[in-house]
């Protein structure tokens, strides 16, 4: 065994060779800024033209409604900081989650400081949001709910459709973090629902850096960033044709194998955590109640410190995460666990182990090898044992 | 982002385990996390002639107990006392920044196992 096992492809997934294929030619060989008017620009805007098609479909969305962003963070912001300022004049309250990614809850707190509201809505122990409490939170100001689709964490998923209806009949708008569902459930914005939707290339095998948001047509919407006519002035900036194109051809891909990927990375899931069930004692798994998604599984190990059975996993060439990348080395229990209500015992001894379209059979009998020694070292030696 | 000591020490830690009957023991538990650090001690000759502990924490909570055991065994209880977990933390090579709060509980786990030690002497 050289090669490392990776198993933490909600922080994020290697590029897949189709994708740096169609991006290489624009690298270097079609050079052109798809604002020009000459052939080479105009190359490079067929290109960023067809992206857009392409990922409009995958939507369910048209051309005109897909913005290219520099990744799931951006688009996070601009939904919610280009919405609110959009309708300031509305009004002065949004509502979200408490188990957003940061790139959600820092930008709700921000506007905090800018005086708007902000409600933070509970979740139940499977990770899920209240309906009768996002309907008992809406108010005549109200002008934004942000809610994530799944988490990143836990891999929970939320009703979506059910909580953009609710949210409409009070005339409210609604963006969803779907970052962490693409490629891993159908996302259909028609579905959903929903008026704003975020996502991000490098979680379904596509580039670091380069995103889109969909925003329907008729969303009022100000850029969070001034310059140039690109995007329709909403995110100006020459495009990063590149990663548009691997992003577009990651996606496309990512769709079509959607069927039987999610089948294959839910078997595979399912038996990591039903061997884990029954071969290591002191064991809770974390949002184990479906809806969630097919690849990630969070689960805590009594009397064991997360980091730890990380650094372990490490040495043997696993990688595993604890919470969210953004917060190893942040040295705090997950706010998506204490979210969940769990005990300091099992906030401490969680791991998230998230499969991807590279994740094997074997990975998954040599992840549980190693839990199965790990965890019984790291517990004797915190008890003695 | 770990020292190779850290890492050496997280993998292999030495003295661990517990003494049969010590001559002083302590446990500190992290207020923050749910970690703790149980350590014993043996004197002799008034000095630390055994140091046993266990630990649940994280990589830095093991190794800082893993070389605090290391550097006070064999020091007399004063010398013992004045073990820092800033020396801890050097003779590790260094710990990443907000790591430094779980290299505290060892060394104060030590200085109440000593007091421990002392309070039982007649
Ligand atoms: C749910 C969620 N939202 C947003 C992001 C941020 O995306 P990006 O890293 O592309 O900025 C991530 C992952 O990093 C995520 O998991
Ligand atoms: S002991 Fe809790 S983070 Fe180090």
């Amino acid at each position: 065994m050289c090669d490392r096992i990776y198993l933490d492809h909600s922080a994020t997934t290697p590029l897949r060779p189709e994708a740096l294929e169609a991006m290489l030619p624009y690298f270097a060989d079609i050079a052109g800024n798809s604002s020009s008017l000459h052939a080479d620009g105009q190359r490079a805007k067929q290109a960023l033209d067809a992206a857009r098609e392409s990922v409009a479909e995958a939507l369910g969305a048209t051309p005109r409604e897909i913005l290219f962003t520099g990744g799931g963070t951006e688009g996070d912001n601009l939904a919610i900081l280009g919405v609110t300022e959009a309708l300031k004049q509305r009004g002065h309250h949004i509502i979200t989650s408490a188990i957003e990614h940061p790139a959600v809850l820092r930008t709700c707190e921000w506007l905090e400081t800018r005086g708007l509201e902000v409600t933070y809505l509970p979740v139940d122990a499977d990770g899920i949001v209240d309906l009768a409490t996002l309907r008992a939170s809406l108010r005549p100001d109200t002008v934004l709910v942000s809610i994530m689709l799944a988490n990143n964490e836990v891999g929970a998923v939320q009703p979506m459709a059910k909580i953009a209806d609710l949210a409409h009949q009070h005339g409210v708008l609604v963006h969803t973090d779907a970052v962490q569902a693409m490629g891993k459930m159908p996302v259909n914005v028609d579905h959903l629902g929903v008026d704003l939707l975020t996502l991000t290339a490098h979680k379904f095998c596509g580039p670091k850096g380069c995103g889109a948001l969909f925003v329907r047509k008729g969303t009022p919407l100000e850029p969070i960033t001034y310059g140039g006519h690109q995007e329709r002035s909403l995110r100006p900036g020459t495009q990063n044709i590149p990663g548009i194109v691997g992003l577009a051809t990651a996606l496309r891909l990512a769709i079509n194998e959607l069927p039987a990927q999610s089948t294959r990375l839910a078997a595979l899931r399912d038996r990591l955590q039903a061997t884990i069930l029954t071969s290591i004692p002191h064991v809770k798994v974390n949002c184990a109640a479906p809806p969630r998604l097919p690849n990630i599984l969070n689960v805590s190990f009594a009397e064991v410190d997360g980091e730890a059975l990380l650094m372990a996993l490490d040495m043997r060439g696993i990688s595993v995460s604890t919470g969210s990348a953004c917060a190893a080395g942040a040295n705090e229990p997950s706010h998506v666990l204490e979210a969940l209500g769990l005990a300091p015992e099992w906030l401490q001894g969680a791991i998230r182990i998230s499969l991807g379209r590279t994740t094997t059979n074997e990975d998954i009998d040599d992840v549980l090898a190693a839990l199965q020694q790990d965890v019984p070292r790291l517990r004797a030696l915190a008890t003695g044992a | 982002m770990y020292s190779a000591a850290v890492r050496d020490h997280f993998a292999n830690p030495r003295n661990t385990g517990s003494i049969e009957q010590p001559d002083g023991q302590a446990r500190v538990d992290s207020p923050v996390h749910n970690d703790r650090v149980d350590l014993m001690i043996r004197v002799q000759d008034g000095r630390l002639a055994e140091i046993k502990y266990r630990v649940l924490g994280c990589v830095a909570a093991i190794a800082s107990s893993s070389m605090t055991s290391v550097l006070a065994t064999g020091l007399t209880l004063d010398e013992a006392l004045a073990l820092t977990p800033e020396q801890v933390a050097e003779a590790l090579g260094g710990l990443p920044e907000g790591k430094l709060a779980c290299s505290v509980l060892a060394p104060e786990a030590l200085r109440l196992a000593i007091a421990d030690y002392r309070a039982r002497q007649p």
